[in-house]
Order: structure tokens, then sequence, then C-alpha cells
């Protein structure tokens, strides 16, 4: 059996725990060095199958601004994400905006909505 | 027109908005936030990456998202009003406050107390004598993420980045998002100076190099940059000939560390701190000058929004307070002294009324260190210590007093690092 052990930062918040993380047959075992639950599943997700939070901007017309930001509902596949960015190049939207608007709603088919990130009224 | 105002606050960022809504919440009956860009929120809006807001709401935020929240929460009171698109020019000792707009033209605004939150602004090119060239293609990490996020402008395809700081390392995940190449980051300390989430999450997950201990000796380029000459440098930060490599790119972009935004405290001649650029405060964010507040980034350069809002709530509360005549004035004065290891600790003076009074000290360390104790002492005795697995420069450590504690304390107080 392979066991081994990995140093990893965790970054599901700016205290950036570092954990001790050991892997046994390609499985978490054991975390160490996290303050909250959240930093052992984040060492669970990064060896098996690593997400992230995507934010970018889409288009939008009619707002004050040319651009509205926006962000993914929920984590996305880590090795999606850049191609998730650049279909989100390609989108622009209609002001008014809210926050929490779905702007693509299922990604890529990957279940995950985009939502705005921002109020843009309409001017 | 001449009214006046319980609080007046100057600028309508994280630090003004959390300000504001203090204020009222202690009681302030007429409060302004002057705010000089077209909308509040600050420079939160063009941050539009996650990550902010898990202390102070509990939740994690983009951006735009922790400002929406800042500016629901004091929206549609009657009791505070906003002008946006407003220059404050010059506030007076008197607390008179100055100020220009295209709507309303030149206003002048009397207030029993000023809150100053100006944030703070990016260091450039000049600031750190970058030899070279003067090509089109050199912006500050800000700047450009303003146009990215916010205008709808890319302002290059190929980028190097100068500096680890927080908004260098999220630039360079954005940069790569919109489809560019980011060559390398490149840091002069043999240290990162951002938060190390960032590093994993905007670095490594896009493969962009970063070179500690290294630095731009050159721009290249006629009109345009064309590329860099960079070098590694010795543990005095000089350039170490023969080390020199070139790198390819049209854009470079710098983070290279941010100025508490600090104009109109100089000009009321408030009592300014040579390490943080910003003014003298006490715990409860008063100035060297009475009535007169400052919180946020102008005190000193944060790396979470979270606290900004927390300080700033405090500059709010004792504003209002003082504005309402029910502040304690019979107070005494306790220097806090960075010693060991410890750069600069805000507040750097305690103002304590009889049987003291619960403060937060909020620290920067010199250097990266590990298992270290924080000790608070007055004299030889330890009031707080604490066991830390790691210290960083680039994230600010916060440590509470009891009351009980302060009470003890005599004319000043250390705060160091023990092995």
């Amino acid at each position: 059996m392979a066991v081994e052990t990995k140093i990893m930062n965790c970054i599901m918040c700016p205290l950036g725990c570092e954990m001790t993380v050991t892997i046994e047959d390609g499985a978490v075992i054991d975390v160490k060095g996290n303050t909250c639950p959240r930093g052992a599943q984040y060492a669970k997700d990064e060896v098996t199958a690593p997400k992230r939070m995507l934010t970018s901007t889409v288009g939008i017309k009619g707002g004050l601004l040319p651009l509205l930001p926006v962000v993914s509902a929920a984590v996305l596949p880590k090795g999606k994400i850049l191609e998730c960015a650049a279909y989100l190049r390609n989108v622009t939207v209609q002001a008014p905006i809210k926050t929490g608007d779905v702007v693509v709603k299922d990604i890529l088919g990957l279940g995950v909505d985009i939502v705005a990130s921002r109020d843009m009224e309409k001017i | 027109m001449n009214q006046l105002y319980d609080v007046i606050i100057v600028g309508g960022g994280p630090a003004g908005l959390s300000a504001a809504y203090s204020a009222w919440e202690n009681g302030a009956k007429k409060i302004i936030i002057i705010e000089r860009d077209r909308e509040l929120g600050g420079i939160l809006q063009q941050c539009i990456h996650n990550g902010f807001g898990l202390h102070h709401f509990k939740e994690e935020l983009t951006g735009p998202g922790y400002a929406h929240r800042c500016i629901e929460l004091i929206k549609d009171k009657p009791e505070i009003e906003v002008l946006v698109d407003t220059m404050v020019l010059d506030v007076l000792r008197n607390k008179t406050v100055i100020a220009v707009s295209p709507a309303k033209g030149l206003l002048q605004l009397e207030g029993k107390t000023v809150i100053l939150t100006m944030g703070c602004r990016e260091r450039t090119r000049g600031a750190i004598r970058i030899p070279g060239e003067r090509p089109a293609g050199v912006f500050t990490a800000g700047a450009a993420q303003r146009m990215v996020n916010m205008e709808g402008y890319l302002p290059g395809h190929k980028i190097v980045i100068l500096g680890s700081g927080d908004i260098g390392l999220i630039m360079a995940r954005r940069m790569s998002l919109e489809g560019c190449k980011v060559q390398a980051v490149l840091e002069i300390c043999p240290f990162s100076n951002g938060l190390t989430r960032n590093i994993v999450q905007c670095l490594n997950d896009y493969d962009i190099p970063l070179h500690l201990s290294h630095t731009i000796v050159k721009i290249h380029g006629e009109g345009r940059v064309t590329g860099v000459t960079v070098s590694k440098v010795d543990e005095k930060m000089c350039p170490i000939p023969g080390t020199e490599f070139d790198i390819e790119c049209d854009t470079v972009l710098l983070s290279v560390g941010l100025i508490p935004e600090n104009e109109l405290s100089r000009g009321l001649m408030l009592e300014m701190h040579p390490l943080t650029s910003g003014p003298v405060v006490d715990q409860h964010r008063q100035t060297s000058l009475p009535g007169f507040y400052a919180a946020g980034n102008v005190v000193h350069v944060h790396d979470l929004v979270d606290f900004v809002s927390e300080e700033a709530e405090i500059a709010g509360k004792f504003a209002a307070l003082e504005a309402q005549g029910k502040l304690d004035k019979n107070m005494r004065t306790v220097k806090v002294n960075p010693i060991d290891g410890v750069r600069t600790c805000v507040p750097q003076k305690l103002s304590l009324p009889q049987g003291g009074e619960k403060a937060k000290l909020f620290m920067r360390v010199a250097a990266p260190q590990r298992k270290v104790r924080l000790e608070v002492k007055s004299g030889d005795t330890v009031l707080v210590s604490r066991m830390l697995p790691v210290a960083k420069p680039s994230e600010m450590i916060a440590v509470e007093i009891p009351a009980e504690k302060t009470a003890l304390m005599g004319d000043e107080i250390t705060v160091g690092l023990k092995q």
C-alpha cells in the first residue's frame, strides 16, 4: 500500500492553514493542521477531484458600466475553469440586473449556474 | 448652505460605509458620506474575485457583493446622506469640509466630527525607479484591474507582473482567465507578500512561475513594451551582475505596494506614523486632532476588508458618541510600542477611561517566522500572550486585550515576538 504525506495550503479562506495530508492509495486518510472542517473537505477534494470557484465578467448593455461581474453559484471542476471563462467572454446581457440573477444557466452542462455579483441599473 | 452634520465621512468605500452604518447605529442623526467616484463601494467594485466577508458577514462574497451588503445597510436611511461624484478639496481643522461636484458646484459642510476613510493608492513605476525605456504598456495592477473588470479593455496579451502582493497574484489569474499569457511573477523579497491561498489558486493553478528574489532591471520597447530584463537580487535587494535574463512581454503590471492616501490628513497637520504612512490613532480611531477619526486603509494598509469594516465601525461609533457629547473626556493615554519583530501596531496609543476598556491591536511582523509567541506587556507584566504557528508580514495579526487587563497598564505597553 502506498502511503504518502503532502503539505498543502487550504484556500477556503484567507487564513490559508498549512495542512499535512496523508494519502493512502489515492484516498485521503488523515488531515492535520486545519482550523475548521472546510480544510479537511478541501484536502479530500484536492486529492481526488479539485474544484474552484470562478469569477469573471460578461458584457452588459444599457447599464452604468459595459461589464457585469459574475460568480459561479458553486465550485466547478478545476480542469473546466478556463473553458468556462472562455465561454463567458462571449456572453452579453441586458440591464437591469440584480445581484444573484442567473446570467448563464448550467454552464457547459456542469450543473452550476453563473450569477451576477452586483446590481446594475438601467440608465 | 451651512448645515451642521454629526459626522462627515470622507470616502465611500468599505471603511466609509461601515463607519456610516455604525455612526447611525450609535445614535448620530445627521451623517454624510462624500465619494469622488460615480458610485459607492470604492475599490471593492473592481475586485470581482471572491474571498471577502468571511469574518464580517460570515459568508464568502465577491468584492462587489461585499460592497452591495454595505450599501444595503446605509440605504434608505433619512439620517444618512450620500454625495457621489464629489471630490473633497480640503478639510479644515475647524471641521469644515470643502468639496466640489458637477451637480452641486462648490460645497462647504460643517461637522461636529469628521471620519477620514480615503483608502490607499498604488505605488507606481516612478516610486520604485525601474530603469529602461518609457514605452506604453506599463500599468499598476489596480489600474489594469479596473480596465479589465469594469471598463472593458485588455491592457495587453503577454504579461509580466512585478510584485507578488495580492493584487498582483489576483491579476495573474484574471489575465489568464481573459485568455492572456502571464509569463512570470517577479518578487524582490525572498518571500511572497501575498496570501498563501492566492499563490495556490492564482499562480500554481495556471502554472505561472514565481521568481522570488528577482526584479526587473530594464524595461525594453519603443512605443510599446517588448520585454524586460530580469535579475536575481542579493540579500540587500541589489541586482547580482551576471544573473540577468530576458522575458518577452507586451505589458508590465506593477503590484509593488500601496500607500495610504493622506493628502487631506497632512493638510490637517495630523500626527502621522512613518511606517504605516497613516495618521496615529487611539483604539477609538481618533487621530491626534480631537474630533477627527480615521479608519481603514488610510490608517494602515489591510489585507482583509473584514478588518477594515471592523475598524471603521469603531471609528463610526466613537465619532457618533462624541457628536452627541457622550464620549468620556477624562481619559489617560497609554503608548503602544512595537518591539522584537513586530514592525507596526495600530492603534499606536490607547485612551483609557477609569477601569480600563477592551482594546484590539492589529499588528504586522517584520519578517516571516514560525512558532513564535506574541506578548503584550506592561513593564515586565505579561498582559496577553498568544502562540502563533506562523507569522508573516503579509498577514495582519489581531489580538484583543480585555478591559480588566488594560486597567493594569502603565504609561506604555510593548508588543513583541518571543521565540
